[in-house]
């Protein structure tokens, strides 16, 4: 044997390869492009590896960039929903009503938002979120290769989709909300379609759950894989699902309750290490709230006006601006100026799919603000991933950036 | 509960603290400059503040507003905000929120900058978050993080000239990435 090394390996002794060499290897860098099958939206990670061992990596966003802040200067400030759709692509209704809620606070009439507006409000939102936390666990599944949830959840999410087009008139991208008050009301048909929606979507679950929760293949895959501590999630200023994960209560619908969530019954799952498996199960369970949520807002939700009864906010019914020049030209006022919306600076922050969504708007009287910042709960988030990743293997970062829902629009505006 | 923090804060701080307002139920100090880290210091680490949480940090670029006020006898309200001379204000101001999980409580902190000395003290150590926020307002608005780690831009590519959210940057400019000449760099 010893001879045979000696030939094998030249003039090396034998007796030294009796123990074992460390062969030399060295730092690799690799590129996780923007386009790659597993990254969310677009973000690129620079990964340096050694081996399949993440040494460092730095994420970079930003390819998604569509100057939000800047398009909203220049607009007025009904013509920005589009834009705030734009924001959480998956979750949009809850851009719009967050966005909604800040300028209202500006104009001093967030509390006299008519009450069936904010139901219908509270209703969109929690649809939002649902379609949100369907997207991310189907997606992350399918990603370590279970395909059957990602397509039983994404029927379940087509089914929400048509409902709410038939409600606003567009599949993502709704527009929905006004300052104010909601844009159109219900359809007549809507309590039994979701009613009706919700039993089936229970049954999804059901299935989804049972294929996932104790598969030995995705519990290995999501147990024990980038973990996190409450303190340092608390520091990154994570929020949402990814926070309530690591263990702490903080719920924005729950500690600064708005619209009419403090009318509405619901528990706040709360998970223990941080880890991806802990945050697919909180998010399995905030869909299940969410719909008891609505099944309670459907129960109560009172007949009456959806958007408020005041001039220099809402425009007038299409009969009065038809037959009526005062109303017309309140309605030319509304388009070509805006609403004008004394001077001040305002926050104001809902539960967004991923965490706190607020946006800071300053006015400066006119009708169009002077700045719409969005603090957008995903660039937030983002920021952790490149902590959580180093020392976990290139195949770990599959679900870590899967659970950690970074929705191209919203971290990128 | 409203103002207690403020109050907290003028009475340690005194005349760094340069005005507090609480409009629209949000507390708000003008933090001046040289004291924005001790100030930061003392909220995080104070047991009665204790602002865990960040929240988000942005920059508001003045120039060029002249602020209109609304008639008075509009039926929606008008908050005692002050119109603001045009001419001897500060250009930017850095804005900080911050937020308490312990206590539930918010502020947000307000930082006026001269354009001629576009420079903050970062926060990146007390608060991780602030390492990426920062970034971006580097990125958007070209001010300079003291003591950043790592600050390059977030958003627009490297070779991108100049700095897109400020209010002379016209929104209609095109800079696309045009391959260069290789240079022997």
């Amino acid at each position: 044997m010893a001879e045979i090394k000696k030939l094998v390996l030249g003039r090396r002794e034998a007796a030294d390869l009796d123990e074992e060499q460390e062969l030399p290897t060295e730092l690799m860098t690799v590129n996780m492009g923007p386009s790659h099958p597993a990254m969310h939206g677009t973000v690129r990670i620079v990964l340096t590896v050694d081996g399949e061992r993440v040494v460092e990596s730095d994420v970079q966003p930003g390819y998604l960039h569509r100057c939000f802040e800047k398009e909203s200067e220049h607009a007025t400030y009904t013509q920005i929903f589009p834009y705030t759709d734009r924001l959480n692509y998956i979750s949009p209704m809850i851009n719009n009503v967050g966005y909604a809620m800040a300028v209202e606070k500006l104009l001093g009439v967030a509390d006299r938002v008519p009450l069936r507006a904010q139901y219908i409000r509270v209703i969109v939102s929690e649809i939002s979120r649902i379609t949100d936390h369907l997207t991310c666990v189907g997606a992350s599944a399918m990603e370590l290769g279970a395909f059957t949830p990602f397509l039983y959840f994404l029927k379940f999410r087509e089914w929400l989709f048509e409902l709410l087009e038939e409600l606003s008139g567009a599949r993502l991208t709704y527009s929905y909300v006004r300052i104010g008050g909601v844009a159109h009301d219900l359809t007549p048909d809507f309590h039994e379609r979701l009613t009706d929606l919700l039993a089936r979507g229970e049954e999804v679950l059901v299935e989804v759950e049972a294929m996932l929760n104790n598969n030995r293949i995705f519990r290995d895959r999501m147990e024990g894989v980038g973990p996190f501590s409450a303190e340092d999630a608390i520091a990154f200023g994570m929020t949402g699902p990814c926070l309530r994960a690591c263990g702490v209560d903080y719920d924005i619908r729950k500690d600064y309750p708005y619209l009419v969530y403090d009318r509405l019954e619901f528990d706040v799952p709360v998970g223990t290490t941080g880890d991806c498996f802990d945050r697919y199960l909180v998010r399995i369970e905030e869909i299940k709230q969410s719909m008891r949520m609505l099944r309670q807002a459907l129960r109560d939700i009172p007949a009456g006006p959806i958007i408020l009864d005041d001039p220099r906010v809402a425009l007038p019914p299409k009969k009065e601006t038809y037959n009526t020049i005062e109303a017309m030209i309140r309605h030319f006022k509304h388009i070509v100026d805006g609403i004008r919306v004394a001077p001040g600076e305002a926050y104001s922050f809902v539960e967004g799919g991923n965490g706190e969504l607020g946006f800071f708007v300053v006015s400066d009287g006119t009708g169009r603000p002077w700045k719409c910042y969005c603090r957008s709960p995903s660039f937030i988030n983002t920021q952790t991933v490149s902590r959580t990743i180093s020392g976990h293997l290139i195949s770990d970062i599959v679900p870590i950036f899967g659970m950690i829902n970074m929705i191209g629009g919203e971290c990128d505006k | 509960m409203a103002r207690r923090v403020l109050d907290a804060l003028t009475a340690r701080f005194g005349d760094a603290i340069q005005s507090t307002s609480s409009d629209y139920g949000d507390e708000v100090a003008v933090v001046r400059r040289d004291k924005l880290v001790e100030v930061a210091r003392f909220l995080r680490d104070d047991p009665a503040m204790a602002f865990n949480l960040p929240c988000y940090c942005t920059c508001i670029d003045y120039l060029g507003l002249e602020v209109l006020t609304v008639r008075p006898t509009s039926p929606l309200a008008v908050p005692s905000v002050p119109a603001r001379p045009v001419d001897d204000r500060p250009r930017f101001a850095m804005v900080y929120e911050l937020r308490s999980l312990v206590h539930k409580h918010r502020i947000r902190i307000k930082v006026p900058l001269d354009e001629n000395d576009l420079v903050v003290p970062s926060l990146s150590e007390l608060w991780p978050a602030f390492n990426w926020l920062e970034r971006e307002v580097y990125d958007m608005y070209g001010v300079a993080f003291e003591g950043h780690p790592d600050l390059r831009r977030i958003y627009m590519y490297e070779e991108f000239i100049g700095h897109p959210l400020r209010k002379d940057y016209p929104k209609e400019r095109r800079q696309p990435l045009v391959r260069r000449e290789w240079t022997d760099e």
